[in-house]
């Protein structure tokens, strides 16, 4: 990975969990590395444009506060002075937030999400805004309605999407960590394409309040980071339950940080031999890698089954465009954002949302709204519902017989801007691979494990069942000491 | 229509109408081709036989979820009403609804 080169002040740890350390013991102070992240961010972003804001100010006094806590002896926190960039989707309290759309441009949220406060309250400082595909809807970055982010590792290309943003700027250290949203792959295929670790939880893990919806049934937050570590750390300060959201598990999570070293001796890592074709040679070949090295650390691949994983797709692409016409009719001109003036409400309505949403939201909207319009709702909504119930217990019955299981994350690593042309099919396959997790509502996450083809980086994603992230992060924690190791990345 | 029977351009237009999407007639063109794409692929289920299988609406069993009736603070009417891009009297303003033909 390329990192910039930037004047430095007193050496800042490249990890959360470095600079958390240091800040807590006093050996760092949160405003040098306040300073250090904004002065990477200039030297680069320019070329990247990771950010639709980058709030140095705030970051500043965030900072400052954090080193004058520290300095009356207090406790701030286990992410103490440690930058984090927020996918553009999340409420900012008095901060705009546009979810990359020009439908919110300037809006500002009266409240903060409710993973921000916990971010703040475990010391972290927020450091920026990042880009997004326009309301989370793609793989690229390319339908940012502010322009595409360009992949730290190869500005020709895509970062991935539709957390471009907090993928690219973790990839090119502006930020060790960032969070994004993961509906049906969002974290995890940017994650693979820039090198980093992604990570979806189980559906619940963290309060969406104050994420703006796409797909409710879908949609859950996660950290991108440098580290298995960092990702643990970050998810750990996120997670739990949150009376705005009653959809969040009531129960408690155990601390991810403290599995990390358990090893995977004894797990059973399934293999998906149904799994659909379309990973490219080079994917495979670092899959089938991933497998040996887990294999040599003392796991057992076996073999598993998931008939209904092909379906996937087309189940997703129903079930989240119909969640999306209905939570995206909020978007009417009448209590925040953009109004297009008309004579009477209908004809606002419908001018304010064809300015106002991109092409990309457009077509999503306009195939929910099919999918769900009288004569077709049985033939394409129900039929989808049934199709991720066979989906969901498909998985059941494997993590029956396997503890988790591996796959490619993307198909392919990073693509050339315009690769996908005008065929919105062609892009909706990029998630291939990611979609059935979120449909089943299963965690799951991917880890850089070396590179493909043009020397680009390829992701393995590790999928386990419903609230058995420990087990994930232990092959997880796993897959990174191989890659980092000597038969690891190539 | 050179396209299937799968969808007309008459149907975009409706859905359009449904959906508050002034759509203009390139996009309409555009829109029911690539809906046309979009709903042959999905064709594959037809070959699932479903008529055995429950909707799975969402990925936990529905529950009710209730909390004890406190009063808590809510958002700031003034600070809602700062954001929104017309208001009056303490309302957001709205064109008149009914009284024309729309």
């Amino acid at each position: 990975m390329t990192l910039p080169t930037v004047p430095s002040v007193p050496s800042v740890p490249s990890t959360a969990a470095g600079i958390a350390a240091g800040v807590r013991g006093g050996e760092l102070r949160a405003a040098d590395v306040v300073e250090h992240h904004l002065a990477a961010i200039a030297a680069r972003e320019p070329e990247i444009h990771a950010f639709n804001l980058v709030m140095a100010d705030q970051a500043r006094a965030a900072a400052a506060a954090i080193d004058a806590r520290v300095a009356a002896g207090e406790d701030v926190g286990p992410l103490a002075g440690v930058p984090v960039a927020l996918k553009d989707n999340m409420c900012t309290q008095g901060v705009p937030t546009t979810c990359s759309s020009r439908i919110l441009d300037g809006w500002r949220p009266p409240y903060d999400a409710t993973v921000v406060s916990r971010l703040a309250g475990a010391g972290a400082v927020v450091i920026g805004k990042t880009n997004l595909d326009e309301f989370a809807m793609g793989s690229s970055t390319e339908n940012s309605g502010f322009g595409p982010t360009r992949n730290p590792h190869d500005t020709t290309r895509v970062p991935g999407g539709s957390s471009g943003g907090s993928a690219a700027a973790v990839a090119a250290g502006f930020s060790p960590v960032s969070l994004g949203s993961d509906t049906g792959g969002s974290i995890r295929q940017p994650a693979a394409l820039c090198g980093v670790v992604g990570v979806k939880p189980t559906y619940g893990y963290v309060s969406r309040y104050g994420l703006i919806a796409f797909a409710s049934s879908l949609d859950q937050i996660g950290p991108f980071a440098t580290t298995v570590h960092d990702a643990a750390l970050v998810l750990d300060a996120i997670g739990g339950h949150d009376p705005h959201d009653s959809t969040s598990i009531p129960e408690p999570h155990s601390p991810l940080v403290d599995v990390l070293d358990r090893g995977v001796e004894g797990l059973r890592v399934g293999r998906i031999t149904d799994l659909p074709e379309g990973a490219d040679p080079d994917v495979a070949e670092r899959l089938e890698a991933a497998f040996d090295a887990l294999r040599d650390a003392g796991a057992t691949v076996v073999d598993v089954q998931v008939p209904a994983f092909g379906y996937a797709l087309t189940a997703y692409y129903l079930i989240a465009p119909a969640e999306a016409s209905s939570n995206l009719a909020r978007f009417d001109g009448v209590r925040f954002g953009l109004r297009v003036d008309a004579p009477d409400t209908n004809s606002m309505y419908s001018a304010t949302r064809a300015a106002g949403f991109g092409a990309e939201v457009k077509r999503r909207i306009m195939l929910g709204t099919y999918a769900l319009s009288a004569g077709y709702y049985d033939a394409y909504y129900g039929r989808a519902l049934k199709v991720r119930r066979l989906i969901h217990d498909d998985f059941a019955r494997a993590y029956m017989h396997a503890d988790v299981l591996l796959t490619p994350t993307s198909p392919t690593v990073a693509f050339p801007f315009g690769a996908k042309g005008d065929n919105p099919l062609a892009m909706y396959l990029c998630d291939l691979y990611t979609i059935p997790t979120n449909l089943a509502g299963h965690p799951g996450m991917s880890v850089p494990f070396g590179t493909g083809a043009d020397g680009l980086p390829v992701g393995v994603q590790v999928l386990a069942g419903t609230l058995d992230e420990a087990t994930m992060f232990r092959v997880g924690a796993a897959l990174e000491r191989a890659a980092l190791g000597p038969k690891g990345a190539a | 229509m050179d396209v299937s029977d799968r969808i007309s351009t008459a149907d975009v237009v409706k859905v359009a109408k449904l959906a508050r999407l002034d759509l203009t007639s390139q996009e309409i063109e555009t829109m029911t081709v690539q809906l046309d794409g979009m709903l042959e692929h999905f064709a594959d289920m037809d070959a699932l036989d479903l008529s055995h299988v429950a909707s799975m609406t969402q990925p936990y069993p529905l529950r009710n979820v209730l909390r004890d009736d406190v009063v808590q603070p809510s958002l700031d009417r003034d600070e809602v009403l700062a954001v929104a891009p017309r208001v009056e009297d303490g309302r957001f303003h709205v064109p008149p609804i009914i009284g024309l033909d729309s």
